[in-house]
C-alpha cells in the first residue's frame, strides 16, 4: 500500500513541493554551512554553530522565499532544526493559510516591514 | 540615493520639524541632560513615535527607507533625542513582531500616541556585547514570573512608562514586558556619561519584580534569536541613519566655519589640508547615507541579507560620523572646544555611536564573517 501511495499523482506533487523547500533552503544555508555536512536530517542547532543573527536571518529568508508569516507560537526550535523541519514546517504554514482563505479568513497580522 | 515622491516630502517635514524644534535646542538639552516633555509629545503628534506601529494599531507604520530619513533628519539635530526614537522604536517592532493579538491591541496603540513610551532594557553591568551573558533571572511564580537582576545604561529610562526587559529562565534568554510602576522595580538615574548626555539613561533595580504571565513576550527561551536580535537590528539601523545625520551636522557646521574663518591671509576653507578633511567628510557622508539606504531597501523586501546590510552600514557610519567629528572640531579649533558649541557635542555624540548596538569590534568580527559566507570559504 505504501508503494502505491507514493505513486499517486498528489504524493507526486507534494513530494515536488517538499524537494522544493529542501533545494533552496539548502541555496541560503549554504553560506552558513558547508553542504557535504548539512543532511536533510542534520541538526543545525547540533552543530553549534548557530547564533541569534543566523536564526534571524532564518526567520526572514523563511518568510520572503515562502510567502509566509513566522508567528510568536511557532517559535519552537523543532520546526528550524533541520531542512526536514523547516519543509514540514512550511508545508504546514502553506495549508493553514491555504484553509484561511477558502475561509475568507485573514492569516496575517498588517505588518510594518522593518525587519 | 532615489526616493519616491512620498519619501522626499517625508523628509522635508521631518527636517522642518528638526529645524525649529530639536537643533536650537540640542546644546541646552545636553547642558541639563534631559529632553522636555513637550518634545516627547511633539514627536508622538507627527507620529513619528508610532513610526513602526502598523496602522491597524493606529500607528503610521512607514516603510524603512521613511523611517531611515526620520532617523537622520533627528540625527541631524540632537543625537540623544534620536537614541530615545531609536529605543522605543526596538520597543514597538519587537511587540508588533513577537507579540501575541491581545499585547498587540494592549499596548500599540499607546505606544504609537505617545501614552506610553518604551525602553529597551538587555544591558547589564556584565552583559554588553556579549548579550548571552545576562545575569538577571525570571522565575516562573503563580500568575507570572519573579525577576532578579540589574539592567544598567537604558537609555530614555528614567522616564519610560514600560521596559523590554530580557532575563534568563528556564535556561534560555527570555523577553517580557514589564510595566515602570511594577512592584519590585527600582529605578535610578545615569547622569554625566560622555555623550548623548540628554538620553536619560537608567539603571533598573529588579528584586523580586513580578510580571504577569501575559507579558511573556515570544516564547521561553527565544528571547535572544528572536525579540532581541530583531530588535537589535531595527536599533542598529536606527542607529546607522543617525549616523548619517551626524555626519552631515558636522559638513554643514565645517564648511560654514571653513568658509568665514580667516588665518593666513585667506580663509580657511583655502587651505588644502583643511580642504582633504572637507573632502574625506564629504565622501563619508554619502556614501555612509547610500550604505544606510540600500539596507533600508532590502528590509522593504523582506530580504534576510538585510542583516548584514544593516551592520555595514551601522560599522562604516558610526566610525566615519566620529572620524568627521573630530575633523570638525580640527577645523573649528578652540571654537569647537568651547563649552555649548555643536561641535564638542557632536564628537561626543558620535564616540557613543561607536559603542552602542554592536561595538566597532563586535562588528569587525561579524562582518569578516559574514565576508567569509559570502564567499562560502
Amino acid at each position: 500500500m505504501g508503494v502505491l501511495r507514493t505513486h499517486t499523482p498528489r504524493n507526486q506533487e507534494r513530494s515536488g513541493v517538499v524537494d522544493a523547500i529542501k533545494a533552496s533552503t539548502r541555496r541560503f544555508l549554504g553560506g552558513f554551512f558547508r553542504q557535504a555536512d548539512l543532511a536533510d536530517d542534520t541538526d543545525m542547532f547540533a552543530s553549534g554553530f548557530v547564533n541569534s543573527l543566523f536564526a534571524m536571518q532564518l526567520i526572514l529568508f523563511v518568510e520572503a522565499e515562502f510567502a509566509i508569516q513566522v508567528e510568536d507560537t511557532d517559535l519552537e526550535l523543532d520546526n528550524f532544526r533541520s531542512l526536514d523541519a523547516i519543509a514540514r514546517f512550511v508545508t504546514a504554514k502553506r495549508a493553514a493559510a491555504d484553509a484561511c482563505d477558502a475561509e475568507g479568513q485573514p492569516d496575517a497580522a498588517d505588518r510594518t516591514t522593518v525587519s | 540615493m532615489r526616493l519616491t515622491e512620498q519619501q522626499c516630502r517625508d523628509r522635508a517635514a521631518f527636517r522642518s520639524f528638526v529645524a525649529k524644534e530639536i537643533t536650537p535646542h540640542a546644546d541646552q538639552w545636553d547642558e541639563i541632560q534631559e529632553l522636555p516633555p513637550a518634545l516627547v509629545a511633539g514627536l508622538a503628534a507627527r507620529g513619528y513615535l508610532g513610526a513602526l506601529v502598523p496602522t491597524r494599531y493606529g500607528g503610521t507604520g512607514m516603510d524603512a527607507v521613511t523611517f531611515g530619513l526620520l532617523n537622520e533628519a533627528i540625527g541631524y539635530g540632537c543625537s540623544s533625542t534620536r537614541s530615545l526614537l531609536t529605543v522605543h522604536a526596538m520597543v514597538t517592532h519587537a511587540i508588533a513582531r513577537w507579540g501575541n493579538e491581545a499585547q498587540r491591541e494592549a499596548l500599540l496603540p499607546g505606544l504609537a500616541t505617545g501614552d506610553l513610551v518604551g525602553a529597551f532594557a538587555l544591558t547589564e553591568p556584565g552583559a554588553g556585547s556579549d548579550a548571552g551573558a545576562v545575569l538577571t533571572n525570571a522565575d516562573l511564580v503563580p500568575g507570572g514570573y519573579r525577576l532578579t537582576g540589574t539592567k544598567r545604561w537604558i537609555t530614555y529610562g528614567q522616564r519610560a512608562d514600560l521596559f523590554v526587559v530580557f532575563a534568563r529562565c528556564a535556561g534560555g534568554l527570555t523577553a517580557f514586558v514589564l510595566d515602570r510602576d511594577s512592584d519590585g522595580l527600582d529605578i535610578q538615574p545615569i547622569t554625566g556619561m560622555l555623550g548623548t548626555r540628554a538620553s536619560m539613561l537608567a539603571e533598573l533595580r529588579l528584586r523580586d519584580c513580578t510580571v504577569p504571565g501575559g507579558r511573556l513576550l515570544g516564547r521561553v527561551g527565544f528571547g535572544l534569536a528572536a525579540v532581541a536580535a530583531s530588535a537589535l537590528d531595527v536599533g542598529r539601523y536606527s542607529v546607522a541613519w543617525g549616523c548619517v545625520g551626524l555626519l552631515a551636522a558636522c559638513l554643514d557646521v565645517s564648511l560654514r566655519h571653513a568658509d568665514e574663518r580667516v588665518q593666513f591671509g585667506r580663509a580657511v576653507r583655502e587651505h588644502q589640508l583643511v580642504q582633504r578633511m572637507l573632502a574625506n567628510m564629504a565622501t563619508s557622508l554619502e556614501a555612509a547615507r547610500l550604505l544606510c539606504h540600500h539596507a533600508g531597501c532590502l528590509k522593504d523586501l523582506g530580504d534576510p541579507t538585510t542583516v548584514t546590510a544593516t551592520w555595514t552600514a551601522k560599522y562604516f557610519a558610526s566610525c566615519a560620523a566620529f572620524r568627521s567629528a573630530a575633523d570638525t572640531v580640527q577645523i573649528l579649533g578652540a571654537t569647537g572646544c568651547g563649552a555649548g558649541h555643536p561641535a564638542q557635542r557632536l564628537l561626543r555624540d558620535a564616540k557613543i555611536m561607536e559603542i552602542i548596538e554592536g561595538s566597532t569590534q563586535l562588528q569587525q568580527t561579524y562582518l569578516a564573517q559574514a565576508a567569509y559566507q559570502a564567499y562560502r570559504l
